[in-house]
């Protein structure tokens, strides 16, 4: 059974992000620039399913700009087999991303694509749930635990109450939530062989999706700022603090 | 053209964050629906039908709605959907599941996580864990949207909505509701209770969070967590605050052994007030802090206890 895992590029999740002064958006330049980390998540979880002979083939693809490139390089050298580069310039909203994935998957024809549950840098939620609905699949979003048997996954999900499992049928979609294991790190052999690794490299036109976006982002700002906060010294006086604050 | 409104509810009582979805739905503009799809959620239609400014309660009583499966409610919001100019659920687990494929059915964009509606069709949005904020114009054709509750007030009570009853859409078949494993807690509901306590990895056990539970008790405030608190298994997944877990608004956080990670302040920023105990004088929770108590929390919070039973809490 063949997986496939998008992966995508963001600012590091260490990187305190910066808006631009014209409000067009946020400082991406000389900024360290990582896998998003529920994708990293996706790929671990798709090497452990081929270390334990339930997938035969690991598929990375990454939309974005050519360094993209270097992302499904770290997933190469995690464990995915192959990849696949779709170059795009500037933003790509989730829908687009979700058709372009449906043209891969109806070509390359997996029985599981696993995502991140959201990107750290639009925080959308919503390219997973796309994929699954454009390919008429079931989906297991946020996942926490993932068991597959007889054509179905039974996917343990992360939801405000608790914990919720599904049963969905394959093929299917399932996004990661962070429990769901711990990314290892690539071992220096594994960074070497990966580069061996072919990375196909497509347009979206290949695929015949229209990346325009479709919303208008008329600003982006920084967030009202909180007011500076003080110093107490003991126990006593923050309850007093609180108490004049009206907070208890 | 009319708003629906999908509720967030367990089938038995209406979740807090349905009326504050109700209130940017008004902002958007009117006639406001509410969709109530469970089983056996009539009662959960009544308390919608009260919600002042909803016009309509629309109800799919049916099993197949009962745990709100992705793929069942959005077949059965698509079988409505031509009725509505928009379609907004609240930004939960579950709003967050079934709403993307709604979006993508009807080949268009979702905006999620709204904070504002500057006009009926540009919202305000948070983006890389609310270090931005992201103000976007919809496209033409239909908006689905995404509403981050707590940056919306409750609409208030004194409704009287006609219930309609909606038949159950095809369905679709791909996924099934297995078992669930609830967290049972008798204290408030962590996304709308008044006062919230958190703990971090300072707390260094499950069993200390029993600390954090006798102050939450004195003071009827929910129990939350920082991520390493909850990857250390200190306390179950549904308490972690922040950028991918639960977003707060409540009038007072006390962030207990917390050190500020940006994921985390992403998610109770927002707090009215924000008191914080932490060791490291140096810790960033300290930066957003509006009372910030350089301690050891096992010796403040044994304190903090006998305190407030001293004054009567």
């Amino acid at each position: 059974m063949k997986v496939l895992v998008p992966v995508k590029r963001v600012i590091d999740y260490n990187v305190k992000v910066r808006v631009k002064a014209d409000q067009t958006g946020v400082d991406l330049a000389n900024v360290k620039m990582s896998m998003n980390p529920f994708d990293e998540i996706a790929v671990e979880e798709a090497v452990r399913l081929k270390e334990k002979g339930k997938a035969s083939e690991i598929i990375a693809v990454s939309i974005g700009p050519a360094q993209a490139a270097e992302t499904i390089r770290t997933a190469l050298a995690m464990g995915a087999d192959r990849g696949i580069l779709v170059k795009t310039e500037g933003e790509v909203e989730p829908l687009a991303v979700a058709k372009i994935l449906r043209a891969i998957c109806e070509a390359e024809k997996p029985m599981l694509v696993i995502a991140g549950k959201q990107a750290i840098d639009d925080d959308a939620s919503q390219t997973g749930q796309m994929l699954a609905a454009l390919l008429g699949w079931g989906q297991g979003t946020f996942a926490h635990s993932l068991e597959l048997a007889d054509g179905t996954a039974r996917i343990a999900r992360e939801i405000d109450g608790g914990l919720q499992t599904v049963a969905v049928k394959l093929p299917a979609v399932m996004t990661t939530d962070l429990r769901l294991n711990e990314p290892r790190y690539a071992s220096l052999p594994n960074i070497m062989k990966a580069k061996k690794k072919p990375i196909e490299e497509k347009t979206p036109a290949d695929y015949g999706v229209d990346v325009t976006p479709r919303l208008k982002v008329l600003k982006v700002t920084e967030p009202a700022k909180r007011g500076r906060g003080i110093k107490v010294g003991s126990v006593v006086e923050l309850l007093d603090k609180l108490k004049a604050a009206g907070a208890i | 053209m009319a708003t629906l409104v999908i509720a967030e509810h367990d089938n038995k009582t209406l979740n807090d964050a349905t009326a504050k979805t109700v209130t940017a739905a008004l902002l958007i503009g009117g006639p406001v629906h509410v969709l109530v799809a469970g089983e056996g959620c009539k009662p959960v239609a009544d308390l919608a039908a009260k919600i002042a400014g909803v016009e309509k309660v629309l109800l799919a009583d049916n099993a197949l709605y009962a745990k709100m499966i992705a793929e069942a409610m959005a077949a059965l919001i698509l079988s409505v959907a031509e009725s509505y100019d928009s379609i907004l659920a609240p930004a939960t687990t579950s709003g967050k599941n079934y709403l993307p494929r709604v979006a993508a059915m009807l080949d268009v964009p979702q905006i999620s996580e709204i904070l504002n509606v500057v006009s009926p069709d540009i919202f305000e949005r948070p983006i890389y864990a609310g270090n931005a904020i992201q103000t976007v114009q919809a496209a033409a054709g239909k908006k689905i949207i995404t509403v981050r509750a707590t940056a919306f007030a409750k609409a208030g009570a004194g409704g009287s909505a006609a219930i309609e009853t909606l038949a159950a859409a095809a369905d679709p078949d791909l996924s099934k509701f297995d078992s669930e494993a609830l967290s049972r807690s008798e204290r408030p509901e962590l996304t709308s209770a008044r006062i919230v306590i958190s703990g971090g990895r300072g707390l260094g056990s499950a069993e200390n969070f029993k600390l954090i539970d006798k102050i939450a008790d004195r003071l009827h405030a929910a129990v939350g967590a920082s991520r390493a608190a909850v990857d250390a298994g200190y306390v179950p997944n549904d308490y972690q605050v922040g950028q991918t877990g639960k977003v707060v608004a409540p009038e007072l956080y006390l962030a207990i052994g917390i050190s500020g990670a940006i994921q985390h302040l992403a998610g109770m920023k927002d707090s009215k007030v924000i008191a914080a105990i932490n060791k490291d004088e140096e810790a960033p929770i300290f930066q957003v802090a509006d009372y910030g108590l350089v301690a050891d929390l096992f010796q403040a919070l044994p304190e903090m206890d006998q305190e407030l039973a001293k004054r009567g809490y």
